[in-house]
């Protein structure tokens, strides 16, 4: 592969990586994989109206507030990253 | 194996509801989301009910709804988010009654995704655009527009993403004419996912930010973008633009436009460079609160009156304030908040502009009220942000000092209507009786939780009861003037004689009726304009108004055995099997016909419809003979007493009615004429008489009851219907177009016959043994009937005793101080010279709910149902904090065989992550024939006791990841075997001979088997997809049905020969050795059927529904779905049932635009399951294309809508 299409490509992926948040790649940490699959995951729940009820009757919650705390959750779910090393 | 879906009672929660003016008069509805089903509510001002228009089916999931009204326009439509990807408006249309897809612009992928639009959405106030939003940064923005016809017009979708965003809410902005505006509730990640200290997580704010529509340059750009409150969760729009009235024209400003952002604890009035205005959001004055806790508002309305307007905002306890806003044009003076009165914690709030109120609740019932005042003049404390200092903003980081008020019984609203909902519900059995199934349901969510027995058939309202000197055998009511609005006469039959009363203030007898005495009657009617006519065993009198009476006697020797009329016909039969046809000729003279018509064969049953509007006679009589034969002669005058057609019965024929009913599957048009033919057996044939050529097709049958059937032909809410009474009484009639029959959930009736008066409109008279009733049916939608008893906490399981009537239920809620708890707290208080305000202890939890507590705090208890008499027999309160998780009868062989029930518990338990500080089984005997309990002892376990069961004489129980067996001991219960193999924690357990199937909360359901001789529980099977189990049950020795968290349901099998090979093993040792495949079990079971039914199921169990019927998995689903999977028999079933979805999936029905295939096979494909509920609605399609699909399938329309009605009566008799 010429060094030319190895760039086009990276662009092309950082682009649909841009544009589709939560897709992942090769060098994908696991503290990343993590925060992207709880905020997929939370948003699923908030997104099911099913889903928003059966955790409320269990924690004896509003699903007003359950919907609440689950976007609230979307900020950091796994904490904060790991400390990067070189 | 095959399964065909049904459902038989729909969700009953509504996610979302929008208020607007669908069908564009002047009246305005309510559009609700039933979750996967659209239903349009219409309110009736002075009755004070909601009727339902409109209900269908969307197959997908709907998110949001909202409404939206172009410039100018009177009429609104509905824009609906869904899990499609799309985003679709609607029309309302009035006259054909039905929602018309006026677009559908494709947007993203399908499903609830981070950032696929479809979650939130929001509109202009002036309807010229909408926002539709994901959870995450994509926002979509349309603008709406209409063409030179008047017709609305979307454009292509402009961006408005923000990348790494979490989106919380999105309101749009009022601006009046303005460029369109609209504010997001914002938290940007990317700082915090980029910074491993943490800090920048503290310090990342959330952004009220304002997107403008430039629509000159049709652009969408990020106009202001603020920090506000990190609690923040709600924004309401606020009134804004100016309105130019009167002449000379003056300006007002409506309001001061921007938005309230409710947070916890406060409310925010905010606009771009505006000062800010804050409240607090007052607390129950509770001695007992929690300070921790902060007070989420969860649903919030903005209604505007002529010249102002308010807010309603709601607590998640269900407190309403009232929020308004003091204002000089622009500039907001003050921002004020007061206690308005606590209803249901709803999803969203409709307030109506007749002045009513319509709270669609979170969980249970729906409500329906009335505003009696606005609040205006009470003594309610309020809170003013001018008030404080810097209108409650000189230091927005920290809160305010709390505001407080006093909870109180409704003082605003009234309460008008209801609308029953069983959603959660959260365990269910089913109870086959002979004469019908019975459906338990536990429902609820903390003190509003209830446990409700359901029966199929239509609630009855009784209106009057009395008591007659005998019995009789008919009963008939009567106008006595074609125009009269109201019957005046009740005619009773009884053996001997006649008995005619009046129907008014009080009933009373008439002795001047003109009617004979003496003989009992055999039919009664209002003949003509203005005359009565009775027909008795020896012959006709015919009443005129001046109460002169025209007799027609019968053949001396011969009486009269059955008789049929209508307005201007009259044929009876005589007993030497000959008919007599009379017609009213035009100067209301009865006239005989010249020839009598020999049947050969005892009439025992007559029949003549109604005289269609505008013509002289009905044109076909039906008489049904002894030879169990029922012919159709023609009353028309060419042809009067010819036999036109035959049709052979299976039993003589006890009663006809001939009716027009209006059936929308077979002609949208125009009423069909049914022939409905009771037999002797107890059977109901329902034939559709051809009007042209009176010949008779399409033949339902129908098996009522063990009695001879007896019809009559009646009037249901103003239109035509039929009562069959046998040994239940059934209603057919026609409701959203269809023609149902259903039974009525009321005493046997010996004969009945539709009333119209003051005090019952629309009702019915019926005679049960020596009393005589009038009732009504006031509802046609609910075909269950429900029975109420309160709960104290959330309901979680229940079992049934084998020998004694009583269910044994199990209740616990989190988050809740039990009253051993509060009183402890009471006492510390009053030792500590606290003064403990008890009035507000005392209120009552139906209403205003239980104390909140911290997460970790628990009540729980256990109760004793007497389900027959919907009765509490016993409760007992667990203390220490326990929380009941499971239950089970248990024999113990140790104690002979002697039941005892097993309650698991766990003290101190935390959710997530799942601990408990100790679980204990604790050991009951049964008392006084079960109706109360004796603790016999209680075991200590590690962890959560999930679930239990009765096995092999012993004890089964899922403690988190172990599976245990327990043998019961003097003072404790002894550990007998163990496996700890499981992934999560056991929550489901069934059994037959020694295989124990388990089902684990994330990992499906493992086939374990136990082996006596050496003592082991082994695991030897599993599901290769890991799947989170709510409930499961045994198919047979090899097969599970099960259902999972996220809305399916499957079929799971073991092979045979696995099976075969486990059980001959006798030790398990091969089982122990053999190699794990996938990282579990060694074998797998193999998937059969799989499907999505779009709720969690709760429950599911295999039992018949109809006596003596094939057995069928019954489920019920969180939000209220009870329906049936029914496993098709034949390979031709097969093929026709899933033909004909596939070419039902092509007509496209969804209403948001989801793929049909897709939605059944959410998760994972769908394999071998129909969609009844999908098939049914081939009865809705249009005539050609209904014929097009008929075409393809081989059949008839009429034999393929018989098949879908045979399919639906012969499993669950629905």
């Amino acid at each position: 592969m010429s060094s030319e299409l190895r760039y086009t490509a990276n662009t092309q992926l950082e682009h649909l990586h841009a544009r589709y948040t939560g897709t992942g790649h090769a060098d994908l940490t696991k503290w990343e994989w993590a925060t992207h699959q709880h905020r997929d995951t939370l948003s699923s729940i908030v997104g099911h109206p099913t889903l928003t009820s059966y955790l409320a009757v269990a924690d004896g919650e509003s699903i007003g507030r359950i919907r609440f705390e689950m976007a609230e959750k979307m900020l950091q779910p796994c904490g904060p990253p790991p400390q990067k090393q070189d | 194996m095959h399964l065909y879906n049904l459902t038989l009672e729909h969700a009953s929660s509504i996610p979302s509801a929008v208020v607007g003016n669908f069908s564009g008069n002047r009246q305005q509805e309510i559009l609700i989301s039933r979750g996967t089903r659209l239903q349009l509510l219409r309110p009736d001002p002075a009755l004070g009910k909601l009727s339902t228009v409109l209900v269908h089916d969307v197959f997908g999931s709907i998110r949001s709804l909202a409404a939206f009204r172009l410039t100018g326009g009177t009429k609104d439509y509905a824009i609906l988010g869904s899990d499609s990807g799309r985003i679709v408006i609607l029309e309302y249309d009035a006259k054909q009654n039905t929602f018309v897809k006026l677009y559908q612009e494709t947007y993203g992928k399908t499903g609830a995704r981070r950032i696929v639009p479809g979650q939130m959405l929001a509109t202009d106030p002036k309807g010229r655009s909408l926002m539709v939003s994901a959870m995450e940064k994509a926002k979509l923005v349309y603008v709406l527009n209409r063409d030179a016809a008047a017709n609305l017009t979307i454009s292509s979708p402009l961006e408005a993403h923000k990348p790494s965003a979490i989106i919380h809410h999105i309101v749009g902005v009022d601006v009046g004419f303005e460029n369109p505006l609209y504010a997001a509730l914002e938290v940007d990640y990317a700082e915090a996912d980029n910074d491993p200290t943490g800090e920048a997580y503290t310090n990342t704010e959330k952004m009220l930010t304002f997107y403008e529509l430039d629509l000159g340059l049709n652009h969408v750009v990020r106009k202001w973008s603020e920090p506000t409150d990190p609690r923040a969760n709600l924004l309401v729009q606020v009134p804004g633009g100016q309105t130019t009235s009167g002449d000379p024209p003056v300006v007002r400003i409506d309001g001061p436009s921007g938005v309230l952002v409710c947070c916890e604890d406060h409310i925010i009035y905010r606009h771009m460079d505006q000062p800010q205005h804050r409240v607090p959001i007052p607390r129950r004055q509770n001695p007992l609160e929690d300070h921790s806790r902060g007070i989420l508002i969860i649903s919030a309305v903005m209604h505007r009156m002529k010249g102002a307007f308010f807010f309603l905002l709601q607590s998640e306890q269900g407190d309403l304030y009232k929020v308004t806003l003091e204002h000089h044009d622009e500039d907001v003076v003050a921002l004020k908040i007061k206690y308005f009165d606590t209803v249901s914690p709803a999803t969203n709030l409709c307030i109506l502009k007749s002045g009513h109120l319509f709270i669609p609740s979170e969980f249970g019932n729906h409500h329906f009220y009335q505003f009696q005042k606005l609040g205006d003049d009470d003594k309610e404390a309020e809170y003013s942000s001018a008030d404080y200092p810097g209108n409650g903003m000189r230091n927005p980081s920290q809160p305010l000092p709390a505001a407080y008020f006093r909870p109180r019984p409704l003082d605003n609203l009234v309460l008008l209507d209801e609308l029953e909902s069983l959603d959660p519900i959260l365990a269910a059995r089913v109870q086959n009786l002979p004469d019908a199934s019975l459906f338990y349901t536990a429902c609820g969510k903390g003190a509003k939780s209830t446990f409700r027995t359901l029966r199929h058939g239509l609630e009855v309202e009784e209106n009057g009861n009395s008591d007659l000197p005998s019995i009789p055998n008919a009963v008939w009511t009567l106008k006595l003037t074609e125009n009269d609005q109201y019957d005046s006469y009740i005619v009773l039959s009884f053996v001997n004689g006649t008995l005619v009363l009046s129907f008014g203030e009080e009933i009373e007898e008439i002795p001047n009726s003109g009617f004979l005495s003496s003989e009992p009657t055999l039919a009664a009617q209002q003949l003509g304009q203005d005359a009565i006519l009775q027909v008795h065993p020896r012959g006709i009198r015919h009443v005129l108004s001046d109460k002169r009476v025209n007799e027609w006697r019968a053949p001396p020797g011969l009486t009269i055995v059955a008789a049929t009329t209508n307005k201007r016909q009259v044929v009876v039969a005589l007993s030497t099997a000959e008919l007599v046809y009379f017609e009213l000729d035009v100067e209301g003279q009865l006239n005989e016909y010249q020839d009598r018509k020999a049947m050969g064969s005892t009439v025992l049953a007559l029949s003549v419809g109604e005289v269609p509007e505008g013509l002289q006679r009905f044109k076909y009589l039906a008489v049904g003979c002894e030879d169990q034969t029922v012919r159709i002669i023609s009353l028309d005058p060419d042809s009067t007493l010819e036999m036109i057609s035959l049709q052979a019965v299976t039993a003589p024929p006890s009663s006809i009615s001939i009716a027009d009913m209006l059936d929308s599957s077979i002609d949208k048009h125009r009423p069909t004429t049914f022939v409905n033919i009771g037999l002797q057996n107890g059977v109901l044939l329902r034939t559709v008489l051809d009007p042209t050529n009176g010949k008779l097709a399409d033949t339902r049958t129908r098996f009522l009851g063990n009695r001879p059937v007896r019809l009559v032909r009646t009037l249901v809410h103003g239109s035509p219907g039929v009562l069959a009474l046998s040994s239940r009484s059934w209603l057919n009639y026609t409701y959203q177009g269809l023609v149902h029959f259903t039974p009525l959930a009321y005493d046997r009736l010996d004969g009945a016959s539709s009333v119209n008066a003051d005090l019952c409109p629309d009702g019915f008279i019926g005679i049960a043994g020596n009393t005589l009733r009038i009732f009504q049916v006031p509802r046609l939608g609910n075909k269950l009937k429900q029975e109420i008893l309160p709960l104290s906490y959330t309901p979680r399981k229940f079992v049934s005793h084998p020998q004694n009537s009583y269910f044994y239920l199990i209740e616990s809620d989190h988050r809740t101080m039990s009253p051993s708890a509060i009183a402890e707290r009471v006492k510390i208080m009053e030792m500590s010279n606290e003064k403990v305000d008890r009035e507000m202890l005392e209120l009552d939890p139906q209403t205003f709910g239980h104390i909140k507590a911290p997460a970790g705090v628990w009540a729980s208890c256990i109760r004793i149902v007497d389900p027959v008499n919907s009765k509490t027999v016993a409760v007992y309160e667990l203390d220490n904090n326990e929380a009941a998780f499971s239950v089970a009868v248990v024999p113990f062989s140790a104690r002979s065989g002697e039941l005892l029930l097993v309650v698991g518990t766990a003290s101190n338990t935390q959710l997530a992550p799942r601990t408990c500080s100790s679980g204990y089984l604790r050991v009951y005997a049964f008392t006084e024939g079960g109706s109360a309990l004796e603790l016999l002892h209680k075991t200590e376990t590690d962890d959560v006791p999930m679930s239990l069961l009765g096995f092999q004489g012993r004890l089964l129980a899922g403690i988190g990841k172990a599976l245990r067996l327990y043998d019961i001991g003097k003072k404790k219960l002894l550990r007998k075997a163990e496996n700890r193999q499981f992934a999560t924690a056991v929550v489901t357990l069934n059994t037959q001979g020694s295989r124990i199937l388990a089902g684990d909360l994330n990992q499906s359901i493992y086939y374990v088997t136990y082996k006596a001789p050496e003592n082991r529980l082994l695991i030897f099977a599993d599901d290769s997809s890991a799947r989170w189990t709510t409930a499961a049950v045994m198919l047979d020795y090899n097969t599970v049905a099960a259902s999972d968290k996220f809305g399916n349901v499957y079929v799971n099998r073991l092979d045979e020969s696995v099976s075969k090979q486990v059980d001959d093993d006798p030790t398990g040792a091969g089982i122990l050795h053999e190699k794990s495949v996938l990282m579990g079990a060694p074998h797998k079971t193999k998937m059969l059927c799989h499907f999505h039914v779009g709720d969690i199921i709760t429950s599911i169990e295999r039992v018949a529904l109809v006596a003596g019927g094939r057995e069928v998995l019954v489920y019920f689903g969180l939000h209220g779905t009870i329906g049936i999977l029914v496993p098709l028999v034949s390979k031709d079933d097969v093929d026709f049932i899933s033909t004909l979805e596939q070419h039902m999936r092509t007509e496209n029905l969804s209403l948001v635009g989801r793929d049909h295939l897709s939605w059944r096979g959410y998760y994972t494909p769908v394999k071998a399951t129909v969609d009844g509920d999908l098939c049914e609605y081939f009865a809705k399609l249009p005539a050609q294309k209904q014929i097009a699909i008929a075409g393809e399938l081989d059949r008839s329309v009429g034999d393929v809508l018989k098949k879908l009605e045979s399919l639906r009566v012969t499993a669950s008799g629905f």
